[in-house]
Order: structure tokens, then sequence, then C-alpha cells
């Protein structure tokens, strides 16, 4: 039970990742790919209508940790405080920009959210990067089964750890090449014209530079953090992940190449979720790593609910989740398609 | 560890606070959206259809801000309130997970519909959009409100040896006998924002003379919303809530009437300053008996006062829940006062020749938002000073390891961006009132409206 409930919560957050991924990717290279206004707006309506529900994966992934696992997400919450609330902060300006940026017509106005867009959207990948770093490499948790973290102490990994040092700091930046890349196959699969063009070839060259950042990642990974090979030793059915990641990444590159935007922007989507389960199949049963004391670790058996919570859970989970699949397939079917020029004048 | 908990404590009301002035809104509108929308499908009226694109847009605008400033508040139960999330996640981790597959998904799914679907899917899909906003927003209210009533009012849960919650009956939680009567009461609250500023728009446009039959469209729905909604606010929705706080905190009760002796035969105190060097109220304007009357329907009914309960179970800031509790009430007074008259104006066709009435609607605009936080002000201040009623105090709840340094400095950065987003906010919906509900034709016949991104 708890196991299911372990896969249902990092599910929801690796969807989130996807989905919200994309426009943060969007946002990233949006300076550089959409240089005219008409460009900005038509790739802001390539996510305009979706933007939103993205984000709700994350509301709704966190409310499932709240509730399946309340010990853990009090515990990671608190801990990283700081971090947390600027990412709050991150959000609200960046869903503000979106929704403010084209209401009005001023020389000032426009590009004041455009740079406000783009920078938090760029902070945004760093830092939800740097968080999954920061799930791997263990926080200092006490007896009771909190910590707190500063942003930084010595930059490098260790019993006392900041939330940057270098190894986050570097997952961070594998984050946001990834999400930069798959928001640009997204924009290349929404566009037509210049913005196709600049959007295609960014995501063309930007696949060739994270091989050599994710083979960093992965070299670093095994001394930060060994723990994470023990279910790959016990079950070796698990490599199956990493492979599947490899062979995506390999298809992505070979369809950028060919120019088949969606088939790349499909294969970059089976890319994150292959990786965010490398790293779920290595951390089960764990929820938060101590880099204190192995035995302080919150799993999710000390940090689950009771029995009967997660079993009614099972109920609305089980209505839940197909009507939210549902929507979200019909909103993706719907909006389907490129956006067009003609398209901005005509939204009702 | 004490500042850090007035910390703890003051951002978290900040933050609701702000919060809630946006969804107070949408809630609102999506019933008078979804009024509109019927309209326009039943009567094939465009009239209708430009109305409600008019306030979709208000609501659009309205809700982004709602849903940026509502991120925060999932997230601050952990950052902030840590040891009560360990404690009673089992139990409120249940419903506000069931928020979040339930009605956020649908509320942003269709929103997307409303604003980008109607030329692609038809007036039919539009429509049945707008009720899938309507029942998100207000399914999204539900659950809210579930979980405060259990804080409010704790059911269905057994506590085990360590201190932590566990639910016994899932059922038994989002069915809370308290939940009932709150609920209504709330929904009723966001029926009346909604109603109101639907009004004031109308009566501002109608003042000033421009888009005249928008005006009257918007005068004659939120002005019988708004009565109606007036009304309810008071009875029966309000007097139950009380009679319950009577029954299940009437410590409470005794605080928002200021009543610090038991009496038999009780007065509710009008006006008066509450003094807690001496105990008493000080100016008071009292109806004799008044207090007695309402909570038990009886004159000479005893109200256990202050008095009867021990110090340490009062609220914990007696004076500002007492000026809560009556600027609510007051409030909901002057709101039937001005919104049933309106009402009898316009049944009898004299709303649009009465200026004064028309006058009195728009200023009483930004009243229904104040009577609302002042209703949750009351509803909060006298849940003090327990986080769930009676079993676990707000002391014991916050996060262990997080300092005062660190929760000052994230209220200050909330207040300065809350700030921004204020500013941003009323500069937006100016803008959208100026620009004003006719479509705007780009020569030809057809109106265009421009995307909004």
């Amino acid at each position: 039970m708890e196991t299911f409930w372990f896969v249902a919560v990092a599910l929801m957050l690796a969807v989130y990742i996807v989905l919200d991924g994309f426009d943060f990717g969007t946002g990233i290279i949006y300076m550089f790919v959409a240089q005219t206004d008409e460009e900005r707006r038509l790739t802001l309506n390539a996510i305009g209508p979706v933007w939103n529900g993205n984000e709700v994966w994350l509301l709704a992934g966190g409310g499932l940790l709240f509730f399946a696992f309340p010990k853990a997400y009090a515990s990671g919450f608190s801990g990283f405080y700081l971090a947390l609330i600027l990412v709050l902060w991150l959000l609200m300006l960046r869903g503000i920009a979106i929704e403010l940026r084209s209401h009005l017509d001023h020389p000032l106005w426009r590009p004041l959210w455009d740079v406000t867009f783009s920078v938090s959207s760029l902070l945004l990948a760093v830092v939800f990067g740097a968080a999954i770093g920061n799930l791997v490499r263990g926080v200092p948790l006490n007896a009771e089964g909190y910590f707190h973290t500063p942003f930084w102490t010595s930059f490098l990994p260790g019993p006392e750890p900041g939330i940057l040092d270098l190894y986050t700091v570097s997952t961070g930046i594998l984050s946001a090449t990834v999400l930069s890349i798959h928001g640009a196959y997204y924009l290349a699969m929404k566009t037509e014209g210049d913005l196709y063009q600049r959007a295609h070839r960014f995501a063309k060259v930007g696949g060739w530079v994270l091989i050599p950042i994710i083979l960093l990642n992965l070299l670093s990974l095994k001394n930060v953090q060994p723990i994470l090979s023990a279910n790959y030793s016990a079950y070796p059915i698990g490599y199956t992940i990493p492979l599947a990641a490899a062979v995506a990444l390999g298809l992505m590159l070979y369809f950028g190449q060919k120019g088949r935007d969606t088939a790349a922007f499909f294969a970059s989507c089976l890319f994150i979720l292959a990786g965010i389960g490398i790293t779920a199949w290595g951390y089960y049963p764990n929820l938060l790593i101590s880099t204190t004391n192995q035995s302080y670790n919150l799993t999710i058996y000390n940090s689950a609910t009771s029995a009967y919570g997660l079993q009614v859970g099972l109920i609305w989970f089980g209505i839940g989740f197909p009507l939210v699949l549902a929507y979200t397939i019909f909103m993706y079917r719907s909006f389907w398609g490129k956006v067009t020029p003609a398209s901005l004048h005509e939204s009702y | 560890m004490e500042t850090a908990l007035f910390y703890d404590r003051l951002q978290f009301a900040f933050t609701i606070t702000f919060h809630y002035l946006f969804p107070q809104l949408t809630m609102g509108l999506a019933l008078l959206i979804l009024y509109l929308k019927s309209r326009a499908l039943w009567t094939n009226d465009e009239h209708f259809n430009n109305a409600a694109r008019f306030w979709i847009k208000i609501f659009a605008l309205s809700f982004a801000f709602g849903v940026v400033t509502g991120i925060p508040m999932e997230f601050q139960f952990g950052t902030n309130w840590a040891k009560f999330s360990e404690l009673t996640g089992g139990v409120i981790g249940q419903t506000l997970a069931m928020e979040g597959l339930f009605a956020f998904f649908l509320e942003s799914s269709f929103l997307g519909f409303l604003l980008f679907g109607e030329k692609k899917f038809g007036p039919r899909v539009h429509w049945m959009a707008s009720l899938m906003l309507f029942l998100g927003s207000w399914l999204s209210g539900y659950f809210i409100m579930a979980t405060n009533a259990w804080m409010q009012h704790p059911v269905a849960y057994t506590v085990a040896e360590d201190g932590i919650f566990h639910l016994t009956s899932l059922w038994g939680l989002l069915t809370n006998s308290w939940l009932v009567w709150q609920y209504a009461h709330n929904m009723t609250a966001a029926v009346a924002t909604g109603s109101f500023v639907m009004a004031g728009v109308g009566a501002f446009y109608f003042l000033s003379n421009r888009h005249t039959d928008y005006a009257k469209t918007f005068l004659r729905t939120g002005v019988t919303a708004g009565a109606i909604a007036s009304l309810l606010l008071v009875f029966p929705t309000g007097h139950e809530n009380a009679k319950q706080v009577f029954e299940h905190q009437p410590v409470t009760g005794a605080a928002f009437e200021g009543l610090f002796q038991t009496e038999r035969g009780a007065g509710m105190v009008l006006v008066g300053q509450p003094n807690m060097e001496t105990l008493t109220i000080d100016n008071p304007i009292t109806i004799p008996w008044g207090l007695s009357l309402l909570v038990y329907d009886e004159l000479w009914a005893e109200v256990k006062g202050l008095d009867a309960f021990p110090r340490d179970e009062w609220p914990d800031n007696i004076p500002l829940l007492y000026y809560s509790y009556h600027i609510m009430a007051g409030l909901g007074t002057i709101f039937i006062a001005i919104m049933v008259p309106a009402m009898l104006l316009l049944w009898h066709g004299k709303l649009f020749k009465t200026k004064l009435v028309l006058w009195g609607i728009l200023l009483i605009t930004p009243f229904p938002y104040i009577a609302t936080t002042a209703g949750w002000m009351t509803a909060e201040l006298g849940r003090q000073p327990w986080l769930v009623y009676g079993l676990l105090r707000t002391s014991e709840g916050i996060s262990p390891l997080v300092h005062s340094g660190n929760v000052l400095f994230t209220l200050i950065g909330f207040v300065g961006m809350y700030f921004l987003l204020g500013i941003l906010f009323l500069f937006m919906f100016a803008e959208t009132v100026s620009h004003g509900p006719e479509p705007q034709n780009a020569g030809g016949d057809a109106p265009v409206v421009h995307s909004p991104y």
C-alpha cells in the first residue's frame, strides 16, 4: 500500500516536470528564439491554454505527498524553507508575467514582463533540478526527522551540506539544459516560419551539449550517493530504466536531426520520465535520505499515515486520477496543432 | 520560539487574507457567468454572450491572481506549520489532496476552454465549460471548508500515543455537521462579493452614461443576486453559524459578543470597546435580552460569559475578534439596507431613475471584501488558541527548525510581493472596466477579440 502511494506521488511529480517542464523550457529560450512581438505572442499562445493546468500537477503531487506521507512533507518543506518560498515567488512572478504581458501595448510594459518570464523560468528550472540533487545527495536529518539547511555552506557535499553545492548546482544545470531542449522541441512542434526555425536549431544543437553534462552528472552521482545503486544490484530488472532513458535520448537526437519535431518532443518526454524513474527506482523506499545517520532516513514506512487513510485514499484516487487524465488528454487534443498569427485574433 | 510563532501566524494570516480576496470573487462570478451563459444559450441573444465574455475576462484576471497566491497556501502547511502537518496530515491531507485532484484540474482545464474555445467548439461546449468552471470552483471551496471545519470541530479521528491524528471515516470528515452551515455561509458571501461587484460595475457604467444596455443587465443580475445573498447571509446561514459556535465553542461565542460575565437575559452589544484591564465593555450600546433571545430563542436563557472558562482557553486576541465579528455583522446589516430596497425598486421599474440608490450600489462595491475578511478573522481568531479545536494548540504546530529570522524575511518578502500584485490587479481591473463590454468591430461585422496572450 505504501509502495502504491510512493509510485503515485512520484508519477504525479514526474508528469509535472514533463508538462510544466516544456513551458519552463519555452520560457528559457523565449528571449532568443522569439524576437518580434508577434513571435512572442505566438510563443505565449503555444503554452497559454495549458500552462496553468500543468502547474496543477505540482499542487496535486504535493497534496498527495501531504496526505500519504505527512511526516516527509512536513520535514522536507520546512527543511527547505527559504528555497521553497523562493520557488513560490518565482512561480508568482512567472504566472503574472504570462497573464499580464499582452494586455497592454506599451514599449516598456511588454519587455519588462518578457524578461521576468524568461528569468523566472530559468531560475525555476535550475531550482527544481537542484531540489532533485538535494534529495539524491541527502539532507542533515536529525533524530526527530527534521532538518534545516542554509542555501550554501562550503559548496561541497558532506554531513552538513547547503542547498547549493557543486553537485546540486550541476543537477540544476542539467535540469535547465534538459528542459530548454524539451521546450524548444515543444515550440518547434507548435510553430511555423522563423520562430520554428530558431526553436528547431536550438533544440538540435542543445541535444549535443546535453551529452557531456549528463555524463558528468552520472560520474559524480556514484560518489555523492552510493546507496542508490543498492536497488539496482538487488533487482537488476531496474537497469531497463536507464536503458530506456538512453534509447529515448538517442531517439530524440535522431528525430531532431531528421526534423521530426513532434517525435523528438515525445522522445524528450520519455527521456525525462525515465530520468526521474532512474532516481525513484534507486531511492525507494526512502523519501528523504539523511547525511548524518542512515537510521534517520525518512522512508515510506515511517512517514506514512494510517492504513485506513491510505486505503480510503484509493477510492477517490481511483475516481479522480482517470478524470484528471481525461481532462488533460482532452485539453491537449483540443488545442493540438500549430498556433498561427491568425489564431491570435480568434479567442472568441 | 515566541517570535517565530508570532511571525508564522502573521504570515499565514496575511497570505491567506490576501489570497482569499480573489477566490471569493471568482466563486461568486462563476455562478453569475453560468446564469448569463444560460440566458445566452436559451434566448440566442448575443447581448448576454457579450455580457458573459466581459465577466469571463474579469474572472480570468481574478483567477490568475487567485492561483498564484493560492500555491503558497498549500506550501505553507509544510514550510511554516510542519508539526501541524505531521500530526494532522493523515486527516486534512485527504481533503487537500482531493481538492487538487477533483477541483483544480477541473477549473484550470475548463478555464482554457472558456477563454480560447468559444469559436472553435461552439456555444454548447462553451456553456458546458462555464458549468464545469462553476462546479470546479465551488468544489474547491467545499474541500477547503471541509479542512477548516475539521479544525473548528474535529470529527472522525483518533489520536495515537505519539500525538498523531488518524482518520477513522472519510465520509464522516466530508459530512462534518459543522461544515453544512459554514459552507453555506461562505458560499453565500462569495455570491455577495460577485454580485456586488457586478452591480457596482453596472452602476458605474450607468451613472457615467456608458454601455447603458450592459449596465442594466449587470445591475438587474447583480442587484437581484446581491439582495438574495445578503438576506441569506444573515438568516439562516449566519444565524445557524453563530448558534453552532455557542454550542461547540461557547468561549468563542462569548468573546464574539464581548460577554465577560455569565448572565441570564444577556444583552447584545451593538457598539462598545472591550476593555481587557477591567474585563468590561466601555461605552456600550446594548439591546436588552438580545443575546439570550438570539442564541437560545428565550429571553431569560443563561449565556455563559468568558468568566465561565479558564483563561488559557480564551481566544488570545479578544478585542480584535470582537471587532471582526461586529464589523462582519454590521456590514451584513448595511448590505440588506441597500440591496433589498434596490431590488424592490428594480421590481417596480424605478431603479434606473433613482440615482441615490445607484450611487449607494457603486460605493458599497468594496465592502463585501471587508465583510468576508472580517468574517474569516472571526472564524480563525475565534478558533484560537487552538489549531485543532480543544486538541492541538497553535503554539504546538509550527516548524521546529525554522527560526524567526527566516520567517520575518519571508514575511517581508510576501508583503512586498503582494503589494505589487495588488497594484497590478487594480490596474488591470480598471483597464478592463474602462475597455467595457462592447465587442470591437475591426472594420467587418464579426466581433474581433484578441487572444489574452
